[in-house]
């Protein structure tokens, strides 16, 4: 077996050495009853790369790539291009392989990054300060609702009609088991994104109001003024960001008043890989940062006056605090935040404008010409790279059979809100600087065509 | 013609004595450890490593009044400047890749490079979550696949997918079994959670609004059974307890322990950290439990990358299956895949999602190469070398340093000593810093806290003899050295890229983000 070390004659001494006499001694613990006598039933033995591969290789092959089609999904996860450096970088062994950073002198290299990471999240959010990562944006958002509770002693969290649903069903989850109160609607098909109704609904017993900008629809939220209502209130406004490329090109959350901000980083750097593993950013106000969930990495000084890193405010995690713990998080996104990192860092600030503005300008020559096919209209008069289509008909079925065509066309309202017929003719349709003219010539074709 | 004009040729120098660490050099540098600025001191604003195309001035934008005057004050750099500054950050980083590992309870095992290629495959890495399920049916079964091993490994009716890392496991099999509890109307207060266990165990109990209390361990290491037998009653709502224990020990009376909470009432969540000792010889869900995350970058070697991401699967007994959450996979008459999201058929009594789509992939396809590639052979010989390394260094050690535990038999996949009879001044933390000096990343420390000044040694399969024997050789080395009184342990780390580090200072007057 490839991957073991241990030669006969190694295991032979050492069980001489331990006195042991077979392996199968060291197990005498386990109760007899428990113990398989044999290998696992139906499982193959070992196999080598080539055969592991070729079957690997199969199912991959049974599956549409969305480089193989003109692709227009989003809806929280986004298809960019990631330089080719970020995912050689990722893969030298020494950030690969390596564990959380808890021997601090040899792990200067994870601790700078994450010292780095911390910085660029910060600065993109508008914030203070930033975390070491969360599993993905829709757990870092549940934990901007409990670290909400625990500053404002509320509980109630008022979620806006344009928060991603599943990022709300996973609060509303959370929240049945802790006691909080949710207040949540689906969104409705208006160019508007409600911002009147939401404040309408604020009062002195919310804790937070989590406002995802852009919104589920692609909208663009006046985060400012309901930042100034829910203040008003003495509740948070956590704004809560799915497409971080967003954030080259409109106004950061915390700059218009958010006190968290939390959201999804896979954009950059990280990939679509299926919905997983994501990156959760997590930032907010200095003073609130002892009840921050998650790792935090600070600078000091070593013992010979050298800066350097280390893991920080531990006093608030699991490992020292345990029941009494901000979060129950251990292990976060590492590799996903240092891939996020060096996309970030080969972008800067102007890059990641630009490539904003490129997303931005597809977009808008895609919403142009899709809002000339008959029958079809745009829902935004405000959108960064992704809007929402009103088509004549059921968007779930278009979907489905433009696919089988060729086209992946975009996220239907009715596989995310499955039962809400009001929705079911919305289609979302994201452009990222990955889609030629062309691609959107196909689209359009398409759905011209599908619909005649 | 003379090529060398000057005569010049090579010699072996005069060996010179040098004092301490040398006479420092202009740069900091010490030529291979070389010291590297943060990007916001070596990059700029208008520095850029990526070709974009230059935004047009005239475009008219949607922004809806939203647009920024000014990009993001975010610093760029070009890709040579960044390939180099990340290769050099990676250079002061320990990794297994680099050597021994032996991080208690947190499985540090080679990650094979197949699990990494075939992870990259386009057909599963550049996949969206949303697709059309007609579009991604390979990906659908490979999680299919992947669950349907992980089922066979424990004998448990089902497994849920989609938890994030093993903490996030540790929720879902919690919320299942308060779930469970609450549709049988029999709401409880109480989760029992071992004072060995990880911490995530009473955070997790906590954080699913559960009063936690503890149940101390014996004097043999293993949980007080009595104590629990006495404590359990129709208040307690389960049992959260990792097997093997964070002692490195089986819980002998794993099967008992389960029918005693099940008769009250109960359920049985087991950590499954260690499932790692016991793969392909023991199934769990023969031992009687209800619940057990599998943390995949343990067990099944996906990367630790510097502190994630992980993958936590939880496995489920019939009564707490369906609870699950969603979404979820299932097979349809014609042998296709479907997933069970939110307002479809079949989502029931599911306690609902847990997070965005429908898990780590990554890391499933990972896995799932893993498993594949060790086969039922293999991965009993996993455990097999696992257990027979830890062993081999207990014993080599119990003679070197206290092991609490070594008289109660042989030790699960790792071994446990405490700093009794460590000279006087000498602790465990100078010990773990001096394993730095010496090559090595030190053992888990100070954890569990059942032992006074914990050292928590887990070899893994993936070590050599030799390299085990170099390992018991350094340690030891610097046992010997702290009773000859050696005052220079204290100082130790003197090789590694930074001294100690000063965490109190970072603590009192936290610095988070740079500053100009």
């Amino acid at each position: 077996m490839r991957y073991l070390p241990l030669t006969p004659a190694d295991r032979a001494d050492m069980l001489s050495a331990i006195g042991a006499p077979s392996i199968e001694a060291l197990f005498a613990d386990v109760p007899s009853a428990a113990l398989l006598d044999g290998p696992i039933e139906s499982l193959p033995n070992h196999a080598s790369e080539m055969a592991v591969e070729r079957h690997m290789a199969r199912l991959a092959s049974q599956n549409t790539a969305a480089g193989e089609a003109p692709f227009f999904l989003g809806a929280g996860a986004y298809r960019h291009h990631v330089p080719a450096s970020v995912d050689h970088l990722i893969q030298r062994g020494e950030f690969l392989t390596a564990y959380t950073p808890y021997q601090p002198e040899i792990a200067q290299g994870t601790l700078q990054m994450l010292f780095e990471f911390q910085t660029q999240v910060a600065r993109l959010y508008g914030c203070d300060i930033a975390n070491a990562s969360m599993y993905d944006g829709s757990t870092a958002a549940w934990e901007a609702v409990a670290m909400a509770r625990r500053i404002t002693k509320r509980g109630k969290a008022l979620l806006s009609p344009g928060l991603h649903p599943h990022y709300a069903g996973n609060i509303k989850t959370m929240a049945k088991f802790t006691g909080d109160q949710i207040v949540h609607e689906a969104p409705r098909l208006s160019a508007n994104a409600g911002e009147d109704a939401l404040i309408a609904q604020i009062d002195g017993e919310t804790s937070c109001v989590l406002v995802q900008y852009p919104d589920i629809l692609g909208r663009l939220p006046d985060l400012a003024r309901i930042a100034e209502a829910t203040h008003a209130q003495g509740a948070l406004l956590v704004a809560v960001v799915t497409e971080p490329v967003a954030l080259g090109a409109i106004r950061s959350p915390g700059e218009l008043g958010a006190d968290i901000v939390v959201g999804e980083g896979q954009s950059i750097g990280v990939g679509l890989q299926f919905g997983g593993p994501y990156l959760g950013l997590f930032g907010c106000r200095s003073e609130h940062v002892r009840h921050m969930p998650g790792r935090l990495c600070g600078e000091t000084v070593d013992a010979s006056g050298k800066r350097g890193f280390v893991l920080t405010l531990s006093t608030r995690e699991q490992h020292i605090r345990r029941e009494k713990a901000t979060s129950n998080i251990c292990t976060n996104s590492g590799l996903c935040a240092l891939a996020f990192s060096i996309h970030m860092t080969l972008l800067g600030g102007t890059g990641l404008a630009a490539l904003a503005a490129e997303n931005h300008r597809l977009a808008c020559l895609a919403a142009d010409k899709l809002a000339e096919v008959p029958g079809v209209s745009v829902l935004n008069d405000s959108f960064f790279n992704e809007f929402c289509l009103v088509l004549p008909t059921d968007a779930r079925t278009v979907v489905r059979e433009l696919a089988a065509d060729g086209v992946l066309a975009g996220v239907s309202l009715g596989r995310l809100y499955p039962g809400e017929e009001g929705l079911a003719k919305g289609l979302l349709v994201a452009v990222t600087e990955t889609i030629s003219e062309d691609d959107i010539d196909a689209l359009v074709t398409a759905i011209r065509e599908k619909l005649a | 013609m003379n090529a060398n004009p000057s005569g010049w040729r090579p010699s072996t120098p005069e060996a010179v004595a040098l004092d301490g660490e040398g006479a420092p050099t202009s740069t900091g540098n010490r030529a291979l450890m070389l010291e590297e600025g943060l990007i916001f001191e070596i990059g700029s604003l208008n520095n850029c490593g990526v070709d974009l195309p230059t935004p047009s001035a005239e475009t008219s934008t949607r922004l809806g009044g939203m647009s920024r005057a000014t990009p993001p004050a975010l610093p760029g750099l070009s890709e040579p400047e960044t390939v180099r500054h990340y290769t050099r950050l990676s250079r002061q980083n320990y990794a297994i890749d680099l050597g021994l590992f032996p991080l208690g309870s947190c499985t540090m095992k080679h990650n094979p490079r197949l699990n990494e290629k075939v992870a990259r495959m386009p057909g599963f890495a550049d996949l969206h979550p949303l697709q059309p399920m007609n579009t991604v049916q390979g990906a659908l079964g490979v999680i299919d696949e992947l669950a349907h091993w992980l089922v066979t490994l424990t004998a448990m009716h089902s497994v849920a997918m989609s938890p994030k890392a093993g903490a996030h496991g540790e929720l879902c099999g919690v919320l299942c079994i308060r779930a469970a509890l609450e549709a049988r109307g029999d709401p409880r207060e109480v989760m029992l959670v071992p004072s060995s266990a990880h911490g995530t165990n009473p955070a997790t109990a906590a954080f699913a609004g559960y009063k936690v209390e503890a149940i101390p361990a014996g004097d043999d290491g293993r949980i007080d059974f009595a104590a629990l037998k006495a404590r359990l009653g129709p208040d307690v709502a389960g049992l959260m307890i990792t097997n093997p224990n964070t002692c490195g020990l089986f819980e002998r009376d794993m099967i008992a322990i389960c029918e005693a909470v099940h008769a009250a009432g109960g359920y049985v969540y087991c950590d499954g950290a260690n499932f790692n000792a016991i793969v392909g010889r023991v199934r769990p869900g023969d031992l009687g439990i209800d619940a057990m995350h599998i943390n995949l970058h343990k067990t099944f070697s996906t990367p630790h990358g510097g502190g994630g991401p992980g993958s936590g699967p939880v496995v489920l007994s019939e009564a707490l299956a369906p609870y699950a959450p969603l979404p979820y996979v299932t097979k349809a008459a014609d042998g296709s895949f479907e997933l069970v999201e939110e307002g479809d058929a079949g989502a029931g009594e599911s306690f609902g999602r847990m997070a965005a789509f429908h898990g780590q992939m990554g890391m499933f396809t990972r896995a799932l190469t893993y498993i594949l590639s060790h086969g039922a052979d293999g991965l009993a010989q996993v455990s097999g070398d696992a257990v027979l390394n830890a062993n081999y260094v207990l014993r080599a050690l119990e003679g070197v340093m206290e092991a609490p535990f070594a008289d109660a038999g042989p030790c699960m996949h790792e071994a446990l000593f405490s700093d009794e009879g460590f000279a006087k001044g000498f602790s465990t933390l100078d010990l773990a810093k001096a394993l730095i000096d010496e090559g090595f990343h030190p053992m888990t420390v100070y954890f569990p806290l059942v032992v006074h000044g914990a050292m928590l040694i887990e070899p893994t399969e993936c070590e050599s003899k030799a390299a085990l024997d170099e390992f018991i050789g350094a340690l030891r080395g610097i046992v010997e050295r702290a009773r000859a009184g050696d005052e220079s342990l204290h100082l130790a780390p003197l090789y590694a890229p930074r001294a100690r580090l000063d965490e109190t200072a970072a603590a009192r007057k936290p610095k988070l983000v740079w500053t100009e």
